[in-house]
């Protein structure tokens, strides 16, 4: 049996399919704690990544009519993204598990110049579960705290994203 | 069962994110190695986002708009989508976009002199169906300047984007057309380590495909990866 499809770079035009509804995962009717998710992408130099696709799943809540848990955005010319979605709550691990890990959200880096997407998570800071969290708890503290989003005000959060260099964002082997 | 975990990606059949020859990965890919998941994927990686046909209308014929016909050698690409066990794989969202057939993407980046195309916006979408199988109707892309490094081109390509029903599935990649001489100068197609899987970026023309009097026609299949459960293994869990 062959392999999985190899990935090729998103490239810098694929905005062709955006629709700038899909920052906004409410767009559907979907109620529960708004909250905003926003930052900025750079490179290993610092400067910000202009032409990113970000992708944003979350398994909960779970998916209904008006809900599928899933969103796009574009970065803009100082490399930021904003989401507008519902506050994820704890996740099991499995299907059939009793483990909870702390609530996050997946998010999916595209662009020009990454030949595969990356993955990695947004936390919530404050959050209680964040400490028993398996993949928080398997990082060294400098590093768990690229996955840990702040308050940036009233129902906002903030998660910078470096690709490379200092502060580099964990990102996962999935 | 659905919920199982996936097999690791097969050695080789993936690009590296560090590529020097593609020179945009230099500051764009992490410097530190990925981070496994202490548990495996769980329920995050092992589900994905269901996209309804109703709510992400389909748009299968890239090659008119309302006004007219699209200049370029109209073509119908093809085929199935299938995980890495051979099983169908339904329900799968593929998106679509490509440059029209001046080698010209209708996109404010693109300031390649080349013209646009009226007729001509360049992207699609498409769900794959019960037996995992899609078709669109286009036209064949052009060829275009890039500029990573002196006289460089990008071989004729269509993007994809796939959504399977785990996000570990997720795939965008790009298709390639038989026999074109581009493909062996082209950074981003060779970085595919393994020679078979790279091959398999490029479709193969499909007289069966082909609409007399009509349109060219190309095959080209979709893998996604397999839960680590094998059908045998399944088999044994039923008996």
């Amino acid at each position: 049996m062959p392999s999985a499809t190899a990935s090729q770079t998103i490239g810098p035009f694929w905005h062709l399919l955006e629709d700038k509804a899909w920052a906004d995962l409410t767009r559907f009717g979907a109620a529960g704690e708004r909250i905003e998710l926003t930052g900025r992408i750079t490179d290993g130099s610092g400067a910000p990544v202009t032409d990113a696709c970000v992708e944003l799943w979350q398994p909960d809540p779970l998916a209904s009519e008006i809900w599928d848990g899933f969103g796009r955005a574009a970065t803009g010319a100082h490399g930021e993204f904003r989401f507008v979605t519902l506050q994820p709550g704890p996740v099991p691990l499995t299907g059939g598990s009793n483990t909870l890990q702390a609530p996050h959200i997946a998010l999916t880096i595209f662009a020009r110049g990454l030949l595969i997407h990356l993955h990695t998570r947004v936390y919530f800071d404050g959050e209680a579960l964040n400490a028993e969290d398996p993949l928080l708890a398997s990082l060294p503290p400098d590093r768990r705290a690229t996955l840990v989003a702040r308050p940036d005000g009233p129902g906002i959060w903030r998660l910078d994203i470096r690709l490379q260099g200092d502060g580099e964002t964990v990102f996962l082997d999935i | 069962m659905s919920d199982a975990p996936f097999r690791p990606y097969a050695p080789g059949s993936q690009p590296p994110l560090d590529a020097p020859a593609y020179r945009s990965t230099g500051l764009r890919h992490p410097a530190q190695a990925l981070v496994p998941l202490p548990t495996g994927h769980t329920l995050t990686e092992r589900r994905a986002p269901q996209f309804s046909a109703q709510r992400y209308l389909e748009a299968t014929d890239l090659s008119r708009t309302a006004s007219g016909a699209a200049q370029g050698e109209r073509i119908v690409v093809a085929g199935q989508v299938t995980d890495e066990d051979g099983r169908p794989v339904p329900g799968v969202m593929i998106e679509i976009w490509q440059a029209n057939a001046a080698g010209r993407y209708n996109h404010p980046g693109d300031q390649h002199a080349a013209p646009l195309d009226p007729h001509f916006h360049g992207a699609g979408r498409v769900f794959s169906d019960a037996e995992g199988r899609y078709r669109f109707t286009s036209i064949k892309p052009g060829a275009y300047p890039w500029r990573n490094h002196h006289n460089a081109w990008r071989p004729n390509h269509i993007h994809y984007s796939l959504f399977g029903p785990g996000f570990a599935q997720r795939l965008v990649t790009q298709m390639y057309f038989p026999g074109d001489p581009l493909l062996a100068l082209d950074p981003i197609f060779n970085t595919v380590p393994d020679a078979a899987a790279r091959q398999r970026l490029v479709s193969a023309f499909n007289l069966d495909i082909t609409q007399p009097e009509w349109a060219l026609g190309y095959r080209f299949d979709f893998v996604l990866r397999g839960r680590s459960e094998t059908p045998f293994e399944t088999l044994l869990e039923q008996d």
